[in-house]
């Protein structure tokens, strides 16, 4: 288990938990973070900036303060 | 082991209980009959150890969305020992309909009611003893985030599970929600057949917009020269229709009004012609230059451009307090400073709100535009213009990040930056004509209104006392001018910008306009007359001046709404202020000294 601003470029997971307090949750929630979606890492900004992340339709960017407390596991499937 | 189920609707609290009573031991499992991972944890109750499950929230149990599925699979596939609900006391009107959901298929439960604090508040008052007769169950007023009232509500949890040795039937509520069930497999049935849903959506062309305009490194060169190209077009489209619709406007005056007015006072056709006439004339022939500008605005704004800005700049504006939707809102101000000051309400988090809130009004609006337009038309050549207008944008954002950087110690926060990036769309055109459109009609509106009003103020004051000459030292407006010399002078800003500039702390809208009827003249002659009056670092000194010094009043006040705090306002109005003349005076005492 590894942690969402630990993966790399290009890398397939799917969410295993959120560790959130509820405001942020309920955003992250709101966005299609949930437990159980898979999502890929599309980009990072330049100079440690926000994760471009694909979520199913939705693409989403956060920086890793937040991508640290959504907890994803490899996809076996799709990860290369 | 006993198996508790929290169960309740979203934004009730269930995250922060389940947190509180499960502590560190949390969990994520696989539960038969679903396919998600619930949070789950071990804890001591009435001397049993039992299994605390997080369940979804859901807003009605027989719905259909993915997590109503999840919580009434569990429920038919897993014995339960209790039900926790959970319910928001002041949304009960609203929420009670969960709970009787429930109550229905026989499982023993416990009612907490959450934010009993803010229920009382809004003279929400419950009786508890009643309803829990009524309910056949035991209801108890606790406060997730506080921990008030949850031992209580723990006791009674205990007490249920010990008193009763029945588990839930899962087969009885498999048959319970049987129809629920029917309308899920018709519904998967029709998907199956007639939908296709790919599991990893992706557009292509906006993939591919991207690769480049997301790049690593070309990301920011290619937004800075985006924007360069953009205000070159509205500079070289706008050019000849600015001089077209002046050219009109003289016309109309040599050939209709001054023939028209040949037979009345001298003073009422000062009045009409020299001022109101010359100072709105003046102004509207900006109009096509600010329409354009609306226009590409727009288009920008439509177009899913500035998330990608956002994305682009977090960590550089990270670095100052701030974060990506505050530079999309510092583009925003670049319309209109009162819209991107409203804006800010999105974020959470009052220090960075304020900390934003304090950069905007430094952000060249349109209104500064058209007197930076009319500046750089009448001291520059068409080869210099775009990029003397570029360096005043690039000062504007110098000016932003200096601020945020000198106070972002004061007003530092943890807010979190998540944002959803839009597919590219390109407008059509009728969108951007409409859009545009709003927003010129806005912008005329306020300026006609400001216009009107300030041109005659200035009227007044540079041709009273009558019995000294028009726009001389000896009126009122000179003697204005006089008084801040000691203040200007040293800026190399003269008398008649600086009453021009005075005009421009209610609306920059009115400058130009009070420049032409103090010198009694409008267009090309006007310009000429500045030209031969002021050189170009004087000419730059003022420019700085006006984009810094403050930005309207419509600005402040917004700033004073916003913040609801008279200091803020204040700190922003004085820090404008002496940045402007710190500016100012470092730019023209260092171009005088280096000999131009």
């Amino acid at each position: 288990m590894r942690l969402l601003s630990q993966l790399a470029i290009g890398e397939h997971a799917t969410i295993f938990a959120i560790e959130a307090e509820e405001s942020l949750y309920h955003r992250l929630s709101a966005l299609g973070f949930r437990v159980g979606k898979t999502l890929s890492v599309m980009r990072r900004a330049n100079f440690n900036g926000p994760l471009h992340i694909r979520l199913g339709t939705t693409d989403v960017i956060l920086r890793d303060t937040e991508a640290a407390r959504i907890h994803v596991q490899n996809d076996l499937l799709t990860s290369q | 082991m006993k198996r508790i189920a929290l169960l309740g609707m979203p934004n009730t609290g269930k995250s922060t209980l389940f947190n509180r009573i499960s502590g560190a031991s949390a969990r994520v499992g696989n539960w038969p009959g679903i396919t998600v991972d619930l949070m789950s944890a071990k804890v001591l109750l009435g001397g049993h150890i039992a299994e605390l499950v997080d369940l979804p929230g859901i807003y009605d149990l027989h719905g259909f969305s993915e997590d109503e599925q999840v919580v009434r699979h569990f429920l038919a596939n897993n014995p339960l020992d209790l039900v926790i609900v959970l319910l928001n006391s002041s949304q009960i009107d609203r929420q009670l309909s969960l709970l009787l959901q429930i109550k229905k298929l026989n499982i023993p439960m416990v009612l907490a009611l959450n934010m009993s604090d803010e229920a009382k508040k809004a003279g929400i008052s419950i009786d508890t003893d009643q309803l829990a007769k009524s309910l056949n169950m035991p209801v108890l007023q606790i406060s997730a985030k506080y921990g008030e009232g949850l031992p209580k509500a723990l006791q009674a949890a205990a007490a249920v599970i010990n008193q009763a040795h029945t588990t839930s039937d899962p087969a009885g509520i498999s048959l319970a929600l049987e129809e629920d069930q029917k309308i899920e497999k018709e519904m998967e049935s029709l998907l199956a057949r007639y939908v296709h849903i790919p599991s990893m959506l992706s557009d292509s062309t906006t993939d591919k917009i991207d690769k480049i305009l997301l790049h690593k490194w070309l990301g920011l060169p290619l937004f800075f020269l985006a924007m360069y190209a953009l205000f070159q077009f509205i500079f070289a489209a706008g050019k000849p229709l600015q001089d077209g619709l002046a050219w009109l406007l003289q016309l109309l005056r040599s050939d209709v009004l001054e023939p028209l007015f040949a037979g009345s006072p001298t003073w009422l056709s000062g009045l009409f012609l020299d001022g109101i006439y010359n100072g709105v004339a003046t102004v509207a022939a900006f109009v096509p230059i600010i329409v354009l500008f609306f226009l590409v605005m727009s288009m920008v704004e439509d177009s899913g451009y500035l998330s990608r800005a956002a994305f682009l700049m977090d960590a550089l504006m990270a670095k100052m307090g701030l974060d990506g939707r505050g530079f999309v809102m510092m583009l925003m101000g670049f319309g209109c400073n009162v819209p991107a000051l409203m804006g800010t309400r999105m974020m959470r988090s009052r220090p960075m709100r304020l900390l934003t809130m304090l950069v905007i009004p430094l952000s060249l609006c349109s209104a500064r535009l058209q007197v930076f337009i009319f500046m750089i038309t009448a001291l520059f050549t068409a080869s210099q213009a775009p990029l003397v207008l570029f360096a005043l944008y690039l000062m504007s954002f110098v000016t932003m990040f200096l601020t945020a950087l000198l106070f972002q110690g004061q007003f530092k926060n943890k807010e979190p930056f998540i944002l959803e990036l839009p597919p590219y769309r390109f407008p059509t055109l009728r969108q951007i004509v409409l859009r545009g459109w709003l927003e010129v009609k806005h912008f005329l509106q306020r300026a006609s209104k400001f216009i009107v009003i300030g041109v005659v103020l200035v009227w007044a004051l540079t041709n009273f006392p009558s019995n000294v000459a028009p726009a001389s030292a000896g009126t009122y407006a000179g003697q204005l001018g006089a008084l801040f010399a000691p203040v200007l002078d040293p800026l190399g800003i003269n008398n008649q910008l600086a009453i021009a500039l005075i005009f421009g702390f209610v609306a920059k809208e009115i400058v130009v306009g009070a420049l032409a009827v103090i010198y009694g003249l409008q267009g090309d002659a006007l310009m000429v007359q500045i030209a031969s009056q002021i050189d170009w670092v004087q000419a730059i000194s003022f420019m700085l001046f006006a984009l810094i010094y403050t930005p309207c009043l419509s600005t402040i006040a917004t700033l004073r709404n916003e913040s609801k705090s008279l200091s803020f306002m204040w700190l922003s109005l004085g820090w404008s202020l002496g940045l402007a003349w710190l500016v100012s005076f470092t730019f023209y005492q260092s171009a005088r000294a280096l000999g131009f």
